[in-house]
C-alpha cells in the first residue's frame, strides 16, 4: 500500500538491532477530506499496548508522522488507539527479530 | 491531602489559564511535546535537565530547587498545576518532588495532555515570560521518600507496591515496552511486593478512578491500609502516580515512593529478587 509515494509504517529501523528486540510498530491514518486515498497521519493519537491479559503494558503518544514503536515481547497482544472522538483496537503477535509494523486506520 | 486539594479538572484549567495566583507546569517524558504545544501560559521542565542532579544520581538540591523555582516565577504561594504527557506519570513525579521541597498549593490536571487532547482543547506555542521571583524551599521530606535500605527491611513486613506492568513484574521485560530492554539490571521483582500496576488506578482516558474504586484496588490486592507502604517502579515516576493515589487521593499516611526504583534495586549485590507473578 502507498500513500502519496512513502512506505505507510512505523518509524525507521535504522540504527536499532532488531535481531535482539521484539517490535511492534506501526502508522496511524485518518480518511482525509483531501483525497489522499489511504489517509492522513494522526499525530497524537494514543496507542496503548495490552498484554495478552488485557493488562496496560505502555503507551505512547503518535509522532508528527502519525507513527509509533513498541519494545515488547514474543507472543499476543492488543493495541488500542485513542483520539478524538474514535476508539479502535487491533490484535497483533509479535516475535523477536522481526518486527510487526502495521497501518491502523481510524 | 484529598482529591479537592490534590486534583484538578481539565475545566478548572481552562478558567484559571490567566489567573495570575496560578502556574501552570507541563512536565513529560517526551520532551518535545511542550514545544509542539502546550495549554496557554504553561511553562515546562524537563524531568532530567531541572528536575536530576546531573552528576550523582539524586533530585536537586533545595538551592537548586529554589533558583528553578524563582527563575520560573513561582512564589511559596503559587498554585502550582501540574500536567503532562504518558497519563501524568513525570507529572506525578514533580508533584511529588514539588511536595518533597515542602510546596504548599500543588495539584494535578486530572487525564493530563491525553484528557486534554481527546476533549480536542486547544494548545498554544508561545511561551510565556515570567517574572522572576524569590521562592524559599524548606529542607527535604523523607517521610514520603524511601531509600533502598529501608526497603530492604521492609521486605515481609510493609506494604511494598510494584506499580510496574506485570511483564516487568515477572521479569520477562526490563522496562516498559515503549523503550528499549536495557540489560543493566537483572529481571524480577522485591520479594512480597504486591503487584499494583498504576494503570489499574487509572480510567483508559487517563484520568483517575473514584475513590471508592481506589481503595478496592489495594485493599482487593492484599495491601493493608493500617501499615506503612513503599511504593516502587522502574525509575520512580510511574510510583509516584501510585503514590500520589494512596498519599494524595486516599489520603493514606506513611506512603513513601522508592525513586530508587528497580534500576537501583535491581542492580544491587547479593539483595534477594523474585520472579514470576
Amino acid at each position: 500500500m502507498k500513500t502519496c509515494g512513502a512506505t505507510p509504517g512505523g518509524p525507521s529501523l535504522d540504527g536499532i538491532d532488531v535481531t535482539t528486540q521484539t517490535i511492534i510498530q506501526g502508522v496511524v491514518l485518518r480518511d482525509g477530506d483531501d483525497g489522499v486515498p489511504n489517509g492522513t497521519p494522526v499525530g497524537s493519537a494514543h496507542v496503548r499496548l495490552l498484554d495478552r491479559d488485557g493488562e496496560f503494558t505502555a503507551e505512547l503518544p503518535t509522532n508528527s508522522q502519525g507513527q509509533f514503536r513498541f519494545f515488547a515481547a514474543p507472543g499476543s497482544w492488543t493495541l488500542v488507539v485513542q483520539a478524538p472522538g474514535v476508539r479502535v483496537e487491533q490484535q497483533i503477535t509479535a516475535a523477536q527479530g522481526v518486527p510487526a509494523d502495521l497501518v491502523i486506520s481510524l | 491531602m484529598s482529591r479537592e486539594t490534590s486534583l484538578v479538572s481539565a475545566d478548572w484549567v481552562a478558567e484559571n489559564v490567566n489567573n495570575p495566583k496560578v502556574v501552570i507546569v507541563e512536565v513529560d517524558e517526551d520532551t518535545t511535546l511542550y514545544e509542539q504545544g502546550h495549554i496557554e501560559n504553561a511553562i515546562t521542565f524537563h524531568w532530567r535537565d531541572d528536575l536530576q542532579d546531573g552528576l550523582i544520581r539524586d533530585l536537586i538540591s533545595k538551592e537548586k530547587f529554589e533558583a528553578l523555582l524563582s527563575k520560573s516565577g513561582i512564589s511559596n504561594d503559587s498554585t502550582v498545576i501540574l500536567y503532562g504527557g504518558n497519563n501524568n506519570w513525570f507529572a506525578t513525579y514533580a508533584f511529588w518532588y514539588f511536595k518533597v521541597y515542602g510546596h504548599q498549593d500543588v495539584r494535578l490536571l486530572d487525564g493530563g495532555r491525553k484528557r486534554w487532547e481527546l476533549d480536542a482543547r486547544p494548545f498554544v506555542t508561545a511561551v510565556p515570560t515570567r517574572t522572576a521571583t524569590r521562592y524559599v524551599a524548606k529542607e527535604r521530606d523523607n517521610s514520603i521518600r524511601a531509600y533502598r535500605d529501608e526497603v530492604i527491611a521492609a521486605i515481609g513486613t510493609l506494604n511494598i507496591v510494584d506499580v510496574r506492568s506485570p511483564a516487568e513484574f515477572s521479569g520477562e521485560l526490563a522496562a516498559p515496552a515503549h523503550l528499549p530492554q536495557e540489560q543493566g539490571q537483572i529481571k524480577g521483582h522485591i520479594p512480597t511486593a504486591k503487584n499494583i500496576p498504576w494503570s489499574k488506578a487509572a480510567n483508559e482516558d487517563g484520568t483517575f478512578k473514584t475513590d471508592t474504586e481506589l481503595k478496592d484496588l489495594y485493599v482487593g490486592a492484599g495491601v493493608d491500609l493500617a501499615k506503612d507502604t513503599i511504593a516502587y517502579c522502574r525509575i520512580g515516576e510511574r510510583s509516584a502516580f501510585s503514590w500520589f493515589v494512596l498519599h494524595e487521593l486516599l489520603g493514606v499516611a506513611n506512603v513513601k515512593n522508592y525513586d530508587g526504583s528497580w534500576t537501583e534495586y535491581g542492580s544491587l549485590v547479593g539483595v534477594p529478587v523474585a520472579v514470576g507473578a
